[in-house]
């Protein structure tokens, strides 16, 4: 559904100019769980900001269901790192998560529901009312969740969603996007820099060298689900991957041998 | 890519926008949509506002009211950063006072002006009096703001070394707050402006401002005049505020490092 | 301590002053300077010696505070709208921005009583003059506020509101306006006061009616109590417009304020 061939992109122009992506190509199918990592710095970001519209491409393209993405598309949701900035504060939760099904054209009566029924979903049922500064770090990217789970997505991005919240939140958000996917049958691309987490999550990981990023590494993860904090982390199959991914990521392996 | 290049400069947009200003209010009255006889032409406003710059009387005008001006100001530092200082440091004395200053504060100055007018003979006390009086308050509030905002740990640091309470305001407190007071005086400056020219407005008397913003509202041409005026008024303001940021930068650079960090 | 025991002490110096500076006046016996019962009662026979069934309002009472108050707030919230359209406008467009903020500037700069004697050239004394001069008097800060305000949107919040598809219009009322809110209240309330002053002066100097003329009036009589008794009214109402301001402000700033403390 997915189709991102040689992307390119340089910030500034002349000597100074920094080539943040290289001639990235990916492709990503229905349903899946697509898991971007690579060195801090590496255009992560820009390859993701790419793909939701926010950013024009220097060169190559971005398809998403065969149509070239050159503003932000209608069936697509991010949840950003900071979640403090990308909540409004003068919104409630129920209105920050329900602000986004104005574009689907719901009447009032409907977008409360479905806002309603995507509190539930990360269990924030109850704090409709509530501010976002109200509640903890943790909560509020559940609400950044719920905002995107409610629009419907069909493609779901995350840029280092579990970035700023502590390691028991962080394991807890990680199983909630496990869960919500089932439910959902979304297509997510996460973008992170924790090489386990990436693992934990995902279907397939996708690592990228430093800037400027290529793809020098894609990997099936084939771990039994449903997926468990403890026993998938002590799984061989899971120790091994991450040993490879972490090898890939300090550009310890020849990339043409890591390709499936 | 010059187009863009000039569009993307300041002071070529700020030219470029000050004369198309000009250039409308020119088409404006030449064509008739505002007959000159109501708003004078663009053209002949700034031929008149060149013309009081060479006006020994105009320039008389403007020195009288930068004199009140800038003694009055002069005067609420002298009065006002002492009593801000006495309030912020003596916060008895401030509980007591507070609800005084509070009752005081939103009296809005200029209808002391007719107070003034009987209490004063001289018209440049009674206009020093009044600018004294509403360009305290912006001046007393930020000196007291500012001490409420000096870091207790800097003041510990100097007196676990044995220095005094007076060492440390003079050391700790005063330099910390300076910044506050530098802001207090620039509101202040504005504000005592209005104040002035108000008072000549109203007082009239044999130079100022105001006292020629009255004699040319009685002439034939008053709004050229006037604008012209206040195209020279625009100007101080302009410049005074300009100066007056200037030199809070030059003196407080350290003060914009440390917040620019935190 | 309860409320009350607790506002009666932090209150007991205006009694206290009162009570010093009716015992002075008294001893000193200075015309210029009446005592606070004086001016009270200054006070009443203006505007409190009305009949019962109209909350003892006078005529004066009832002819000049509506007159005056009505065109502060008519001036403050023409500004007000005026102010924040156009501040926002010039915010979000950088090149309008550097067009315009030159001669914003400029604007600003001109001491607004310099307005007076301009729009009392162009139109007649009253009404129409008044509220000319407080709009284009105070207008500036909203305007320069807002501006800022609204150019300093965070730009994460720009990107949501773009990834989530809302239309110019749903970005600009629940995105740029809200976050543009703070600013354009701290100008809204700079030009309270400035619109406070503007109506005063501008009553004292080309009025027929208002609480100004009413200042000037006394003023001219000899009536010294009266003057007095104008500059309290004043001041109260300064101080209720101020109180006012500052609790619709928290009101509807509330999520600033406490988003700020938790963050």
């Amino acid at each position: 559904m997915l189709e991102i061939s040689n992307l390119t992109h340089t910030y500034g122009s002349g000597p100074a100019a920094h080539h943040a992506l290289g001639g990235v190509d990916l492709s990503v199918a229905k349903g899946e769980l697509v898991c971007i990592v690579g060195p801090s710095g590496c255009g992560k970001s820009t390859l993701l900001r790419s793909v939701a519209g926010l950013l024009r491409p220097g060169g190559g393209e971005v398809l998403l269901n065969g149509t070239p993405v050159d503003q932000a598309p209608d069936n697509l949701a991010v949840v950003f790192q900071d979640y403090s900035r990308s909540l409004f504060p003068w919104m409630s939760v129920a209105d920050n998560v329900s602000l986004p099904l104005r574009r689907r054209k719901l009447d009032r009566r409907r977008r409360r529901e479905a806002a309603m029924e995507a509190l539930a979903q990360v269990g924030l049922g109850g704090a409709e009312g509530k501010y976002p500064w109200q509640l903890s770090g943790g909560m509020q990217q559940r609400v950044s969740i719920a905002r995107a789970l409610a629009y419907r997505p069909a493609l779901l991005l995350m840029d280092e969603p579990f970035g700023s919240v502590d390691a028991q939140t962080r394991e807890d958000l990680e199983d909630l996007t496990l869960r919500v996917r089932g439910h959902h049958n979304m297509t997510i691309l996460l973008i992170t820099h924790d090489i386990d987490e990436s693992v934990y999550v995902g279907d397939r990981v996708v690592v990228l060298s430093k800037a400027p990023a290529k793809v020098v590494g894609d990997l099936r993860v084939d771990l039994p689900c449903p997926r468990d904090q403890i026993t998938t982390r002590e799984h061989p199959g899971f120790v091994h991957l991450r040993a490879e991914v972490g090898r890939l990521v300090r550009g310890l392996r020849n990339p043409s041998a890591a390709t499936p | 890519m010059i187009v863009r290049g000039l569009l993307g400069s300041r002071l070529f947009c700020g030219a470029l926008g000050a004369a198309g200003l000009f250039c409308l209010l020119e088409a404006l009255g030449r064509t008739g949509v505002i007959s000159p006889a109501v708003f004078p032409l663009a053209s002949t406003v700034l031929t008149r506002a060149a013309g009081l710059a060479a006006d020994p009387d105009f320039r008389a005008d403007v020195v009288s009211t930068l004199g009140a001006w800038l003694f009055g100001l002069l005067l609420t530092v002298v009065v006002a950063v002492p009593a801000g200082f006495l309030l912020g440091t003596l916060p008895r004395v401030e509980r007591a006072l507070r609800p005084l200053l509070e009752f005081l504060r939103p009296i809005p100055s200029v209808a002391l002006i007719p107070l003034a007018l009987v209490l004063f003979s001289d018209k440049f006390e009674m206009e020093v009096t009044l600018i004294v009086y509403a360009a305290t308050w912006p001046v007393l509030i930020n000196t007291m703001y500012g001490l409420k905002d000096v870091d207790p740990l800097a003041k510990e640091t100097l007196r676990s070394f044995g220095f005094g309470p007076l060492a440390v305001l003079w050391r700790v407190s005063l330099p910390s707050t300076a910044p506050f007071i530098a802001t207090g005086v620039r509101l202040a400056a504005a504000v005592a402006l209005i104040v002035a020219i108000s008072a000549e407005l109203l007082a009239g008397g044999s130079s100022g401002i105001g006292v020629f913003l009255i004699k040319a509202g009685g002439s034939v041409e008053a709004v050229e005049y006037i604008v012209a005026a206040a195209i020279w008024a625009g100007v101080i303001g302009y410049v005074s505020n300009g100066l007056f940021v200037l030199a809070e930068r030059r003196m407080f650079r350290w003060y914009g490092a440390r917040t620019e960090a935190a | 301590m309860g409320r009350a025991p607790r506002a009666a002490a932090r209150l007991w110096p205006v009694p206290a002053v009162l009570v010093v500076w009716e015992l002075v006046t008294r001893a000193v016996g200075d015309l210029s300077f009446p005592a606070p019962t004086r001016i009270a009662a200054a006070m009443r026979a203006m505007w409190l010696s009305g009949p019962a069934d109209r909350l003892w309002l006078s005529d004066a009472a009832l002819a000049n505070i509506p007159t005056s108050v009505g065109r502060l707030l008519a001036g403050w919230a023409l500004a007000g709208v005026a102010g924040t359209a156009l501040g926002i406008a010039l915010g979000r467009s950088p090149l309008l921005f550097r067009l315009v903020d030159p001669l914003v500037q400029f604007a600003r700069a001109i001491p607004p009583p310099m307005l007076l004697p301009f729009f009392m050239a162009l139109f007649a004394i009253g009404a129409r003059m008044q509220i000319n001069v407080i709009v284009f008097g105070v207008i500036w800060p909203i305007l320069i506020n807002s501006a800022e305000g609204a150019r300093h949107v965070d730009r994460r919040h720009l990107e949501t509101a773009e990834v989530f598809g809302l239309s110019r219009g749903q970005r600009l009322l629940r995105v740029i306006l809200p976050s543009a809110m703070p600013k354009i209240f701290a100008g809204l309330r700079l030009s309270l006061s400035l619109a406070l002053i503007l109506m005063v002066i501008s009553e004292l100097v080309g009025s027929t009616d208002g609480i100004g003329f009413q200042l000037l009036d006394a003023q001219r009589s000899y009536d010294l109590p009266g003057v007095w008794a104008t500059i309290v009214l004043l001041g109260v109402l300064g101080y209720v417009f101020n109180s006012a301001f500052l609790a619709a402000e928290r009101r509807i700033l509330s999520w600033h304020r406490s988003a700020k403390q938790t963050t």
